[in-house]
């Protein structure tokens, strides 16, 4: 439990110093960030993996309305924990090479965001769910409005309403959720055991999916992402794509699924449908980009497409692939606009027809883009394969079409991510890329690390399958419980 | 030293000269790498002949070798083991033995070139891929393999990255293969749906005993089908392969002719328990395989690329080996993949001799009278020429005629056609050499005085692969000659088999037919290029409707273009800024604009006239009254 | 004094209603349709003494002494309120040149 509170609360405590440390936030924030994946990886190692939830924290918080300080991990919280406690480091040291104004407000506001992020992971009462929820949006706002490119109020007014009007559907949920409880609190359990009858789970299911919808996002809720991961500084992309969109996709999976199981079940369809459009739109629209950053964004949406095509058919497989895929896409994406923000730095353009011939001129950044993008278009011995692969064999089982069509997520992903590397890697050098420098320092370290973890995590994927398998597990048996007993 | 013990060294080694010669591929010497880059090869090879020797004097045919756990979740269990049987075993050979010779080939063909170290690691990978695509002892095993050769395509066809038309080359390969994957993983999917499980060994069994009209077996089939078109360069995917010498010659010869594209056959021959099961599907692959070998055949008459000519040989090969698996000879097909290797990887390296020789020239109509000048490579190809033209007693006859057998067997005109494509293999391939060979030089004088015979590294590996192209068949000696037909021996406890119903004077009629047809094609070429010293015209001369038609690949490219690229480009553009930007983002934006626009409409009932808030709270007040009094 | 208590209750409350009512009606039409400021103030607490006659009845009816306290609190109020007010006005007045109200609309939009 101390470890918990300590997991959480050593970011949020880390803010503070960092946003009085002026000059040193970099290093400062760099430190805790370190010394908080250290944390979790330590809690890793000591996680049992089995269904239980493990570093149960279950404090009295505001009594009179039942709302407790109640957070636990099981496996799909370890795995994303590990998921935010791996990349905040990494987003962190890929912002050496940048000046920002006011780096201690920088800095500070990501580690308030890793708190928030921890707190949606690990908490198991609603009320602090949401607030986890809303505490993780604030500080992106931030770092996108006050760093970011052209437009940059607008679009991120866009985002932000956008997203906390989902969030108001949501909280419109819990509420009644609440209101239904007889027990009069927010606990995650009492939810579970709850008995509404499939009228009210339709619109409980709606009023959750379409929180989690906009923030995965899904067709048709997706507009704000492209131009919100163009406009935002790219540690604010990263954060958004690698960490905060898998907010929407734990919510599903540890919210929507058990809580409101006949919902999901009637709904499924839809889901997936949505889900699945999405894939083909996004991959489709990629293919005529001509900005990279906004390519990677339309290549986001088809993936995570796929991840929550992949949950909705509620299958071991399906899930799992969810779990994997995840962390890779997690992981691939920081990568991808990384490279892309390396360029940027060095050539202050994004455009993929003004750039050409840098893996001659940069061969080291040649090679570990080329494994990134490997990873995203799911090479078999890549992270991103055991995801995809898992993934699309769970939407197989629910339907040979479904898979087919989610399937050609393969084929479009190879044609515009090999595209863009064509048009940015190969072919000869011009006037402005004859001048790009190689990676260097902090730039290989970062590159090198996400590269490993490509790798590895595709060549021995045991551990991590390992660790969520059980609590996957006993998800689904819960929900099949439920939906059996409703039937 | 058992097989067990030794056989995760076949791929390991490659693989370790992937990393070495990959990280030091800017420190270490030339020499080095190439002596690495070979070395490892060589090593698998000896370790494979080993592994091949032992199984054949062992009773048990099948080892399976469990590596460790890969993938698992719910009932899905996917262990990355190996399987080495006769079938994995002879393929271990083909892809060392004659990987190793194309890298003694490479270490002098790519020795002026900058990237080496690169290539050479490229090279290793590839093998480390395709060691695993055969040893792999299920499905997704086999799945890694496949796409990662795929990806060593990518990398080879690209390696002059610089010239973008080979990188588009390298994406478009890619992409192709990519398809067909697609196909592949479905039909895994619907395997382990079926039958439970991915490996080999527990689908074969379970499908031995299954009756032929399995509705889900014919689909399997043709998903699996779709993968091998993609890897196979078949209709309609075969349009990547001549793309695809966009990459260095000994590429060709290893990836695009002797190795990877026989991927596809390999995997139909594995499962072909399966596809025994589904007529349909073998009807499909017969037809398919049969037109792929015609139209491919009918381009290579009039290109002038000497490279091209072998790469749509190499497709029309191909089909042919399909026009085998689709009549049930998975031997023949095998055999024909064993004596194509010898002989296509002769060639494309007798033809990459070539290019060496005149500087990177590829347009036979620059060439001609080079058989003084390049006596190794004249001779050593030229067998390659005979046995591909399917002449006895030169390996290509004895694979090709058993196929021809076969669709003799089972249906007339896929035999006609069959035939037909023969006499016009025998006519382009003797086209290219009397092109290169004979006749007067036609280049310019200045690169005439440079041309020379290839050093020893690349006649080497060329007369071993010649005295292989011409004694490659006899390991599969028909019975009607009186042969022990010892590969169909070996693979029978693997691969299908099926006994020829025909007699021996079918038999013999038949050989004696395709064998004329062969020749009447030798010698009309001879009359045309030698004696006629016909040279093809310049690409804008005008040429009769077929000859433009053969010429420009029947605008396969113009046609898929037409038909798929535009409209999804067309598709990207009208999504993005009309259904995308317009239309949904139109409804969000909407969504906030009508607000906006409402608070404008509504604020204006602040007018500031302190009279007039007054008469609305009054107003409201007796509204809320008259609520009350009515309604409560 | 007692029987002052008794006497006042001898009137109907009924009275005492319609009279609060109709210096209430007075109190609200003054406001809504004067324009000069001090008018309008005066209107205002035409209805406040209408609300505090009306506390002072029933206060009286019911014998509860407690709604003539709550009547001395509003007078008290009401004289502060009129000192805030009035000073107000003064100064509108020193500004504009008008206690109109209708001058006094910039406070919009």
């Amino acid at each position: 439990m101390e470890q918990l509170l300590l997991l959480i609360f050593l970011p949020l405590a880390g803010a503070v110093i960092t946003a009085f440390s002026g000059k040193s936030a970099k290093i400062i924030s760099t430190v805790i960030a370190v010394i908080s994946l250290g944390l979790a990886l330590f809690m890793a190692c000591s996680f049992i993996p089995d269904a239980s939830t493990q570093f149960e924290a279950n404090l009295p918080w505001i009594s009179d309305l039942g709302i407790r300080f109640h957070a636990g991990i099981d496996g799909i919280s370890m795995l994303v924990v590990l998921l935010t406690n791996i990349l905040i480091p990494i987003i962190i040291l890929s912002s050496y090479k940048h000046d920002y104004k006011n780096p201690s407000a920088f800095y500070a506001l990501i580690l308030f965001m890793q708190s928030g992020l921890l707190l949606v992971f690990t908490s198991m009462d609603a009320f602090l769910f949401y607030i986890g929820w809303e505490a993780a949006l604030i500080p992106v706002y931030f770092i996108c409005a006050f760093w970011g490119g052209k437009d940059r109020i607008r679009i991120n007014m866009k985002f932000f309403v956008y997203t906390i009007a989902g969030s108001l559907f949501m909280l419109l949920g819990i509420i009644y959720l609440y209101l239904q409880n007889p027990a009069h609190n927010f606990d995650i359990n009492a939810f579970y055991a709850l008995n509404l009858d499939s009228y009210q789970q339709g619109w409980l299911f709606w009023a959750f999916f379409i929180a989690f919808a906009i923030k995965m996002p899904i067709f048709p809720f997706h507009t704000w992402q492209p131009d919100t991961y163009t406009a935002a500084p790219t540690q604010g992309t990263m954060l958004l794509s690698g960490i905060m969109l898998k907010m929407g996709i734990y919510g599903v999976i540890r919210w929507l699924l058990p809580i409101v199981p006949q919902g999901v079940h009637d709904w499924a369809n839809v889901a997936i449908a949505l889900s699945i459009i999405g894939i083909v739109y996004a991959s489709v629209i990629a293919f005529t980009q001509k900005d990279a950053k906004r390519l990677v964004a339309y290549s986001s949406i088809a993936h995570v497409g796929l991840i929550s095509a992949g949950i909705f058919a509620l299958n071991q497989q399906g899930m799992q692939g969810a779990m994997v895929q995840m962390l890779s896409h997690g992981i691939n994406v920081v990568g991808l606009f990384f490279v892309l923000d390396i360029i940027y730095a060095r050539l202050k353009t994004n455009k993929i027809e003004d750039l050409g011939g840098i893996a001659k001129v940069a061969p080291q950044l040649a090679i570990v883009f080329l494994i990134i993008v490997l990873g995203t278009v799911a090479l078999p011995g890549t992270n991103g394969f055991i995801g995809e692969f898992l993934l699309l064999m769970g939407v197989y089982n629910y339907g040979i079409w479904a898979a087919a069509i989610a399937g050609l997520t393969i084929i479009f992903g190879a044609v515009y991510m090999l595209r863009m590397y064509q048009n940015v890697m190969l072919g000869k050098t011009n006037e402005l890329t004859i001048s790009f420098t190689d990676i260097n320092g902090t730039e290989k370290l970062v590159l090198y690390i996400i590269c490993a973890l490509i790798i590895v995590l595709g060549v021995y994927p045991k551990p991590l399958l390992h660790l969520t398998e059980a609590s996957v597990q006993h998800l689904l048996e819960q929900v099949n419980q439920k939906l059996n007993t409703v039937n | 030293m058992t097989i067990e013990q030794l056989i995760w060294l076949v791929p390991l080694l490659p693989f370790l000269g992937f990393v070495i010669n990959g990280l030091g591929r800017n420190s270490l010497s030339k020499g080095l790498v190439g002596v690495i880059g070979s070395g490892v090869i060589l090593a698998s090879f000896i370790i494979s002949l080993f592994i091949f020797f032992s199984l054949n004097g062992d009773a048990q045919k099948s080892h399976e070798v469990f590596l460790f756990d890969w993938i698992s979740a719910g009932k899905l269990h996917i262990p990355l083991s190996f399987l080495v049987d006769p079938l994995s075993s002879i393929m271990l050979l083909i892809i060392t033995g004659i990987g190793f010779l194309i890298h003694l080939y490479s270490t002098s063909y790519m020795h002026d070139d900058a990237g080496f170290g690169k290539f050479f690691s490229y090279l290793n990978l590839f093998v480390f891929f395709m060691l695993l695509l055969v040893l792999g002892s299920n499905y997704i095993v086999m799945f890694i393999g496949w796409e990662g050769v795929g990806l060593c395509s990518y990398l080879l066809i690209g390696f002059w990255y610089t010239n973008s038309a080979y990188a588009s080359a390298a994406k478009k390969a890619f992409v192709m293969n990519r398809i067909g994957d697609l196909g592949f993983l479905l039909g895994v999917f619907l395997m382990f749906n079926f039958f439970g499980s991915v490996e080999f060994a527990k689908i074969f069994p379970q499908a031995a005993n299954m009756l032929p009209g399995n509705n889900t077996i014919v689909l399997i089939t043709i998903l699996l089908f779709i993968g091998a078109c993609g890897k196979s360069a078949q209709l309609p995917l075969f349009t990547w392969l001549p793309d695809a010498m966009a990459g260095p010659t000994p590429v060709s010869a290893l990836i695009h002719a002797a190795t990877m594209v026989t991927a596809g056959i390999y995997m139909i021959a594995r499962s072909s328990v399966l596809f025994d099961l589904a007529p349909f599907t073998q009807n499909i692959i017969a037809i398919i395989g049969t037109a792929t070998a015609l139209i491919a055949a009918i381009i290579a008459l009039t290109q002038t690329d000497i490279k091209k000519v072998l790469a749509y040989s190499t497709v029309s090969q191909l089909g042919y080996m399909f026009l085998g698996l689709g009549v049930g000879a998975y031997t023949g097909s095998f055999f024909h993949v064993l004596t194509h290797a010898f002989f296509k990887a002769l060639l494309f390296l007798g033809a990459g001799s070539v290019i060496h020789a005149m500087h990177h020239e590829q347009d036979m109509r620059h060439m001609g009278g080079l058989r003084k000048k390049l006596p190794v490579t004249f001779l050593t190809m030229m067998i390659g020429t005979i046995a591909i033209a399917g002449l006895p007693p030169f390996s290509g006859f004895f694979s090709k005629d058993e196929i021809l057998a076969n669709a003799y067997e089972h249906n007339k005109v896929l035999w006609a056609i069959g035939l037909f494509t023969a006499f016009l293999t025998a006519f382009y391939m003797f086209r290219m050499m009397f092109l290169t060979f004979s006749g007067k030089y036609r280049g310019t004088h200045h690169a005439e005085s440079h041309i020379h015979e290839s050093p020893k590294a690349m006649t080497i590996p060329l007369i071993i692969l010649a005295v292989l192209a011409a004694i490659g068949g006899a390991i599969n000696i028909p019975h009607v000659f009186g042969g022990n037909a010892w590969l169909e021996h070996w693979l029978s406890p693997v691969v299908a088999q099926h006994e020829l119903g025909l007699d021996h004077a079918t038999e013999y009629a038949l050989m004696g037919v395709s064998v004329l047809a062969a020749l009447a094609a030798t010698i009309y070429a001879y009359s045309k290029y030698v004696k006629g010293a016909h040279v093809p015209v310049a690409d804008e001369a005008p040429r009769s409707a077929l000859a433009k038609l053969s010429y420009h690949k029947f605008y396969l490219d113009e046609v898929y273009d037409f038909l798929i690229t535009k409209p999804l480009d067309a598709l990207s553009k009208f999504f993005y800024r009309i259904l995308d930007s317009k239309f949904i983002d139109g409804i969000v934006n909407g969504l906030g604009w009508g607000t906006n626009e409402a608070s404008k409409g509504i604020r204006l009932l602040q007018s500031g006239n302190v009279g007039f808030y007054i008469f609305m709270m009054v107003f409201g007040i007796i509204a809320l009254l008259l609520y009350t009094f009515l309604y409560i | 004094m007692g029987n002052l208590t008794t006497q006042l209750q001898g009137v109907p409350l009924n009275h005492y209603i319609y009279l609060s009512a109709i210096i209430f009606t007075i109190g609200v039409i003054g406001v809504l349709t004067r324009r000069n400021a001090i008018v309008i103030f005066m209107s205002v607490e035409l209805m406040l003494n209408a609300v505090n006659l009306l506390l002072t009845a029933f206060s009286v009816h019911s014998n509860d002494p407690s709604g003539q306290v709550f009547v001395f609190f509003i007078m008290a109020l009401a004289a502060a309120e009129v000192a805030v007010g009035l000073s107000i006005i003064v100064m509108v007045y020193r500004n504009t040149k008008s206690i109109d109200i209708n001058v006094l609309n910039r406070l919009k939009w």
